[in-house]
Protein backbone atom coordinates (compact mmCIF):
# COMPACT_ATOMS: atom_id res chain seq x y z
CA UNK A 1 0.00 0.00 0.00
CA UNK A 2 1.43 3.39 -0.98
CA UNK A 3 2.19 5.74 1.89
CA UNK A 4 0.53 9.08 1.21
CA UNK A 5 1.21 12.40 2.93
CA UNK A 6 -1.45 13.61 5.36
CA UNK A 7 -1.87 16.81 3.36
CA UNK A 8 -3.76 14.71 0.83
CA UNK A 9 -6.43 13.84 3.36
CA UNK A 10 -9.54 15.94 3.51
CA UNK A 11 -11.63 16.24 6.66
CA UNK A 12 -15.15 17.67 6.86
CA UNK A 13 -15.91 19.23 10.27
CA UNK A 14 -19.47 19.98 11.37
CA UNK A 15 -20.23 22.21 14.38
CA UNK A 16 -22.77 24.97 14.99
CA UNK A 17 -20.42 26.91 17.31
CA UNK A 18 -18.10 29.34 15.53
CA UNK A 19 -15.56 29.04 18.33
CA UNK A 20 -15.49 25.26 18.08
CA UNK A 21 -15.25 25.37 14.29
CA UNK A 22 -12.26 27.66 14.57
CA UNK A 23 -10.65 25.35 17.09
CA UNK A 24 -11.21 22.10 15.21
CA UNK A 25 -10.05 23.69 11.97
CA UNK A 26 -6.80 24.80 13.59
CA UNK A 27 -6.30 21.41 15.25
CA UNK A 28 -6.82 19.61 11.93
CA UNK A 29 -4.66 21.98 9.90
CA UNK A 30 -1.86 21.72 12.47
CA UNK A 31 -2.07 17.98 11.87
CA UNK A 32 -1.70 18.64 8.11
CA UNK A 33 -5.21 17.83 7.00
CA UNK A 34 -7.16 19.76 4.41
CA UNK A 35 -10.28 21.07 6.14
CA UNK A 36 -13.79 22.09 5.20
CA UNK A 37 -16.05 23.35 8.01
CA UNK A 38 -19.83 23.69 7.93
CA UNK A 39 -22.20 24.91 10.62
CA UNK A 40 -25.07 22.46 10.28
CA UNK A 41 -25.94 18.90 9.33
CA UNK A 42 -27.99 20.10 6.35
CA UNK A 43 -24.98 22.01 4.99
CA UNK A 44 -22.90 18.88 5.52
CA UNK A 45 -25.42 16.78 3.59
CA UNK A 46 -25.41 19.36 0.83
CA UNK A 47 -21.62 19.31 0.67
CA UNK A 48 -21.58 15.53 0.58
CA UNK A 49 -24.06 15.52 -2.27
CA UNK A 50 -26.76 13.68 -0.33
CA UNK A 51 -29.49 16.28 -0.83
CA UNK A 52 -29.98 16.22 -4.58
CA UNK A 53 -29.92 12.47 -5.04
CA UNK A 54 -27.17 12.67 -7.64
CA UNK A 55 -23.79 11.02 -7.66
CA UNK A 56 -21.00 13.42 -6.72
CA UNK A 57 -17.24 13.19 -6.79
CA UNK A 58 -16.68 13.90 -3.13
CA UNK A 59 -13.23 13.37 -1.77
CA UNK A 60 -13.70 13.37 1.99
CA UNK A 61 -11.57 11.01 4.04
CA UNK A 62 -13.13 11.62 7.45
CA UNK A 63 -16.11 13.42 8.93
CA UNK A 64 -15.91 14.87 12.42
CA UNK A 65 -19.13 16.21 13.86
CA UNK A 66 -20.54 17.73 17.03
CA UNK A 67 -23.35 15.70 18.58
CA UNK A 68 -25.59 18.47 19.97
CA UNK A 69 -26.75 20.82 17.25
CA UNK A 70 -30.04 22.61 16.62
CA UNK A 71 -32.08 20.92 13.92
CA UNK A 72 -30.46 17.64 12.88
CA UNK A 73 -27.91 16.24 15.33
CA UNK A 74 -24.55 14.61 14.71
CA UNK A 75 -26.25 11.29 15.32
CA UNK A 76 -28.72 12.02 12.47
CA UNK A 77 -25.79 12.86 10.20
CA UNK A 78 -24.06 9.62 11.17
CA UNK A 79 -27.16 7.62 10.27
CA UNK A 80 -27.53 9.33 6.88
CA UNK A 81 -23.90 8.61 6.06
CA UNK A 82 -24.14 4.96 7.02
CA UNK A 83 -27.33 4.62 4.95
CA UNK A 84 -25.60 5.96 1.84
CA UNK A 85 -23.94 3.36 -0.35
CA UNK A 86 -21.41 5.88 -1.62
CA UNK A 87 -20.50 7.37 1.75
CA UNK A 88 -20.88 4.59 4.29
CA UNK A 89 -17.20 3.71 4.32
CA UNK A 90 -16.10 7.23 5.27
CA UNK A 91 -15.02 7.15 8.93
CA UNK A 92 -17.14 9.32 11.24
CA UNK A 93 -16.02 10.81 14.57
CA UNK A 94 -18.52 12.27 17.03
CA UNK A 95 -17.62 15.09 19.45
CA UNK A 96 -19.56 16.05 22.53
CA UNK A 97 -19.03 18.22 25.59
CA UNK A 98 -21.08 15.74 27.62
CA UNK A 99 -19.86 12.39 28.80
CA UNK A 100 -23.05 10.35 28.48
CA UNK A 101 -22.25 6.62 28.15
CA UNK A 102 -25.61 5.74 26.56
CA UNK A 103 -25.05 8.44 23.94
CA UNK A 104 -21.52 7.24 23.24
CA UNK A 105 -22.69 3.64 22.87
CA UNK A 106 -25.56 4.61 20.59
CA UNK A 107 -23.13 6.38 18.27
CA UNK A 108 -20.61 3.55 18.25
CA UNK A 109 -23.40 1.05 17.57
CA UNK A 110 -24.58 3.14 14.65
CA UNK A 111 -21.08 2.91 13.17
CA UNK A 112 -19.14 5.90 14.53
CA UNK A 113 -15.45 5.13 14.57
CA UNK A 114 -14.50 7.29 17.52
CA UNK A 115 -15.97 9.55 20.16
CA UNK A 116 -14.13 12.67 21.35
CA UNK A 117 -14.98 14.51 24.54
CA UNK A 118 -14.78 18.28 24.10
CA UNK A 119 -12.68 20.32 24.28
CA UNK A 120 -10.81 18.38 21.65
CA UNK A 121 -7.05 18.40 22.12
CA UNK A 122 -3.98 18.05 19.90
CA UNK A 123 -3.39 14.56 21.28
CA UNK A 124 -6.81 13.50 19.91
CA UNK A 125 -5.66 14.24 16.36
CA UNK A 126 -3.36 11.22 16.37
CA UNK A 127 -6.40 8.97 16.76
CA UNK A 128 -7.78 10.04 13.38
CA UNK A 129 -5.11 8.62 11.09
CA UNK A 130 -5.81 4.89 11.64
CA UNK A 131 -9.48 5.44 10.77
CA UNK A 132 -8.60 7.39 7.63
CA UNK A 133 -6.18 4.69 6.50
CA UNK A 134 -8.78 2.00 7.13
CA UNK A 135 -11.28 4.00 5.09
CA UNK A 136 -8.73 4.41 2.31
CA UNK A 137 -8.03 0.70 2.14
CA UNK A 138 -11.77 -0.04 2.01
CA UNK A 139 -12.01 2.46 -0.86
CA UNK A 140 -9.11 0.76 -2.65
CA UNK A 141 -10.70 -2.63 -2.11
CA UNK A 142 -13.94 -1.37 -3.61
CA UNK A 143 -12.11 0.06 -6.61
CA UNK A 144 -10.19 -3.18 -7.12
CA UNK A 145 -13.43 -5.15 -6.96
CA UNK A 146 -15.01 -2.83 -9.52
CA UNK A 147 -12.00 -3.23 -11.82
CA UNK A 148 -12.18 -7.00 -11.45
CA UNK A 149 -15.85 -6.92 -12.35
CA UNK A 150 -15.11 -4.87 -15.45
CA UNK A 151 -12.38 -7.28 -16.51
CA UNK A 152 -14.69 -10.24 -15.95
CA UNK A 153 -17.26 -8.64 -18.22
CA UNK A 154 -14.86 -8.74 -21.20
CA UNK A 155 -15.29 -12.45 -21.98
CA UNK A 156 -19.04 -11.82 -21.81
CA UNK A 157 -18.64 -9.43 -24.76
CA UNK A 158 -17.59 -12.39 -26.85
CA UNK A 159 -20.74 -14.19 -26.00
CA UNK A 160 -23.15 -11.29 -26.41
CA UNK A 161 -23.79 -12.32 -29.95
CA UNK A 162 -25.24 -15.45 -28.45
CA UNK A 163 -28.90 -14.60 -27.94
CA UNK A 164 -29.24 -16.30 -24.56
CA UNK A 165 -26.64 -14.06 -22.86
CA UNK A 166 -27.72 -10.71 -24.28
CA UNK A 167 -29.75 -9.97 -21.16
CA UNK A 168 -26.69 -9.99 -18.95
CA UNK A 169 -24.92 -7.27 -20.89
CA UNK A 170 -25.68 -3.63 -20.22
CA UNK A 171 -26.44 -1.43 -23.21
CA UNK A 172 -22.99 0.08 -22.87
CA UNK A 173 -21.36 -3.29 -23.28
CA UNK A 174 -23.47 -4.12 -26.24
CA UNK A 175 -22.35 -0.94 -27.94
CA UNK A 176 -18.79 -1.80 -27.16
CA UNK A 177 -19.17 -5.24 -28.59
CA UNK A 178 -20.20 -3.86 -31.96
CA UNK A 179 -17.87 -0.81 -32.00
CA UNK A 180 -14.61 -2.21 -30.82
CA UNK A 181 -14.77 -5.72 -32.01
CA UNK A 182 -14.41 -8.62 -29.68
CA UNK A 183 -10.68 -8.77 -29.20
CA UNK A 184 -9.56 -7.53 -25.76
CA UNK A 185 -6.13 -6.69 -27.24
CA UNK A 186 -7.55 -3.95 -29.43
CA UNK A 187 -8.86 -2.03 -26.39
CA UNK A 188 -5.52 -1.39 -24.73
CA UNK A 189 -3.94 0.82 -27.40
CA UNK A 190 -7.16 2.88 -27.47
CA UNK A 191 -6.90 3.82 -23.82
CA UNK A 192 -3.22 4.61 -23.83
CA UNK A 193 -3.24 7.00 -26.79
CA UNK A 194 -5.18 10.21 -26.29
CA UNK A 195 -6.03 11.00 -29.89
CA UNK A 196 -8.25 7.98 -30.23
CA UNK A 197 -10.66 9.51 -27.72
CA UNK A 198 -11.38 12.51 -29.93
CA UNK B 1 9.87 49.62 30.48
CA UNK B 2 12.54 47.21 29.32
CA UNK B 3 11.63 44.09 27.37
CA UNK B 4 13.12 41.80 30.01
CA UNK B 5 11.07 43.43 32.74
CA UNK B 6 7.91 43.18 30.67
CA UNK B 7 8.56 39.54 29.93
CA UNK B 8 9.12 38.89 33.64
CA UNK B 9 5.83 40.58 34.41
CA UNK B 10 4.03 38.49 31.82
CA UNK B 11 5.41 35.24 33.19
CA UNK B 12 4.46 36.25 36.75
CA UNK B 13 0.99 37.26 35.71
CA UNK B 14 0.29 34.20 33.60
CA UNK B 15 1.50 31.89 36.37
CA UNK B 16 -0.85 33.55 38.83
CA UNK B 17 -3.81 33.04 36.50
CA UNK B 18 -3.13 29.32 36.40
CA UNK B 19 -2.38 29.15 40.11
CA UNK B 20 -5.60 30.93 41.04
CA UNK B 21 -7.68 28.71 38.76
CA UNK B 22 -8.75 31.38 36.29
CA UNK B 23 -7.18 29.40 33.48
CA UNK B 24 -6.53 25.70 33.04
CA UNK B 25 -4.57 23.48 30.68
CA UNK B 26 -6.93 24.12 27.78
CA UNK B 27 -5.55 27.67 27.54
CA UNK B 28 -2.08 26.16 27.11
CA UNK B 29 -3.50 23.99 24.31
CA UNK B 30 -4.63 27.16 22.53
CA UNK B 31 -1.19 28.70 22.90
CA UNK B 32 0.34 25.60 21.32
CA UNK B 33 -1.90 26.05 18.30
CA UNK B 34 -0.56 29.56 17.72
CA UNK B 35 2.48 30.01 15.48
CA UNK B 36 4.03 32.37 12.92
CA UNK B 37 1.39 31.47 10.36
CA UNK B 38 -1.41 32.03 12.91
CA UNK B 39 0.05 34.66 15.27
CA UNK B 40 -3.31 35.91 16.55
CA UNK B 41 -5.05 32.61 17.07
CA UNK B 42 -5.45 32.89 20.85
CA UNK B 43 -6.73 36.46 20.73
CA UNK B 44 -9.18 35.52 17.96
CA UNK B 45 -10.62 32.56 19.84
CA UNK B 46 -10.81 34.47 23.10
CA UNK B 47 -12.57 37.35 21.32
CA UNK B 48 -15.18 34.90 20.07
CA UNK B 49 -15.54 33.68 23.65
CA UNK B 50 -16.17 37.25 24.84
CA UNK B 51 -18.83 37.81 22.15
CA UNK B 52 -20.55 34.47 22.78
CA UNK B 53 -20.53 34.90 26.54
CA UNK B 54 -21.92 38.40 26.62
CA UNK B 55 -24.74 37.40 24.33
CA UNK B 56 -25.51 34.36 26.51
CA UNK B 57 -25.36 36.35 29.74
CA UNK B 58 -27.86 38.84 28.30
CA UNK B 59 -30.16 36.02 27.21
CA UNK B 60 -29.89 34.40 30.63
CA UNK B 61 -30.74 37.65 32.40
CA UNK B 62 -33.81 38.11 30.19
CA UNK B 63 -35.00 34.52 30.50
CA UNK B 64 -34.57 34.41 34.28
CA UNK B 65 -36.42 37.70 34.52
CA UNK B 66 -39.60 36.23 33.04
CA UNK B 67 -42.70 35.62 35.16
CA UNK B 68 -42.65 31.93 34.26
CA UNK B 69 -39.09 30.68 33.99
CA UNK B 70 -38.24 28.40 31.06
CA UNK B 71 -35.64 26.18 32.72
CA UNK B 72 -35.00 24.21 29.55
CA UNK B 73 -34.03 27.37 27.73
CA UNK B 74 -31.80 28.44 30.61
CA UNK B 75 -30.13 25.05 30.63
CA UNK B 76 -29.47 25.28 26.90
CA UNK B 77 -27.80 28.69 27.33
CA UNK B 78 -25.72 27.53 30.28
CA UNK B 79 -24.73 24.41 28.34
CA UNK B 80 -23.36 26.67 25.60
CA UNK B 81 -21.57 28.91 28.06
CA UNK B 82 -20.04 25.90 29.78
CA UNK B 83 -18.84 24.59 26.41
CA UNK B 84 -17.20 27.79 25.27
CA UNK B 85 -15.58 28.53 28.63
CA UNK B 86 -14.19 24.99 28.66
CA UNK B 87 -12.87 25.50 25.12
CA UNK B 88 -10.64 28.38 26.14
CA UNK B 89 -9.75 27.08 29.59
CA UNK B 90 -11.80 29.59 31.61
CA UNK B 91 -12.01 27.17 34.51
CA UNK B 92 -13.85 29.24 37.10
CA UNK B 93 -16.57 30.23 34.67
CA UNK B 94 -16.96 26.61 33.64
CA UNK B 95 -17.27 25.46 37.25
CA UNK B 96 -20.07 27.91 38.00
CA UNK B 97 -21.87 26.63 34.90
CA UNK B 98 -21.80 23.10 36.30
CA UNK B 99 -23.54 24.25 39.50
CA UNK B 100 -25.90 26.40 37.43
CA UNK B 101 -27.06 23.40 35.38
CA UNK B 102 -27.82 21.46 38.55
CA UNK B 103 -30.15 24.23 39.71
CA UNK B 104 -31.81 24.24 36.29
CA UNK B 105 -32.50 20.54 36.57
CA UNK B 106 -34.10 21.11 39.96
CA UNK B 107 -36.11 24.02 38.62
CA UNK B 108 -34.63 26.10 41.41
CA UNK B 109 -35.11 29.75 40.47
CA UNK B 110 -33.27 31.22 43.44
CA UNK B 111 -30.34 28.91 42.88
CA UNK B 112 -30.27 29.93 39.22
CA UNK B 113 -30.34 33.63 40.07
CA UNK B 114 -27.42 33.19 42.45
CA UNK B 115 -25.47 31.28 39.83
CA UNK B 116 -26.17 33.93 37.22
CA UNK B 117 -24.67 36.54 39.51
CA UNK B 118 -21.67 34.33 40.18
CA UNK B 119 -21.06 33.47 36.55
CA UNK B 120 -21.22 37.14 35.57
CA UNK B 121 -18.73 37.94 38.30
CA UNK B 122 -16.34 35.19 37.19
CA UNK B 123 -16.75 36.09 33.54
CA UNK B 124 -15.86 39.76 34.01
CA UNK B 125 -12.94 38.80 36.22
CA UNK B 126 -11.42 36.46 33.61
CA UNK B 127 -12.18 38.91 30.83
CA UNK B 128 -10.28 41.58 32.69
CA UNK B 129 -7.36 39.24 33.37
CA UNK B 130 -7.12 38.13 29.73
CA UNK B 131 -7.28 41.69 28.44
CA UNK B 132 -4.43 42.60 30.79
CA UNK B 133 -2.48 39.58 29.55
CA UNK B 134 -2.98 40.52 25.89
CA UNK B 135 -1.94 44.13 26.62
CA UNK B 136 1.28 42.92 28.21
CA UNK B 137 2.00 40.75 25.17
CA UNK B 138 1.41 43.71 22.87
CA UNK B 139 3.77 45.87 24.91
CA UNK B 140 6.51 43.24 24.66
CA UNK B 141 6.04 42.91 20.89
CA UNK B 142 6.05 46.67 20.42
CA UNK B 143 9.25 46.96 22.44
CA UNK B 144 10.78 44.53 19.96
CA UNK B 145 10.73 41.51 22.24
CA UNK B 146 9.17 38.08 21.84
CA UNK B 147 6.53 36.37 23.95
CA UNK B 148 8.21 33.92 26.33
CA UNK B 149 7.02 30.32 25.97
CA UNK B 150 5.72 28.95 29.24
Amino acid sequence: MAIVADSQYHVLAVDDSLMDRKLIERLLKTSSYQVTTVDSVSKALEFLGLLDGQQHEIDVNLIITDYCMPGMTGYDLLKKIKESSSLKDIPVVIMSSENVPSRINRCLEEGADEFFLKPVRLSDMKKLRPHILKGKSKEQQQQEEQQQQQQQQQPLLNTCSNGTLLNTCSNGNKRKATDEGLSPERRRPRFSTSHSLL
Amino acid sequence: MEVVQLQGRLIEFTSSLFREGFLDDQYTQLQQLQDESNPDFVVEVVSLFFEDSERLLNDLTTTLGQQIVDFKKIDAHVHQLKGSSASIGAQRVKNVCVAFRNFCEEGNREGCLTCLQQVKHEYYLVKNKLETLFKLEQQILQAGGSIPLM
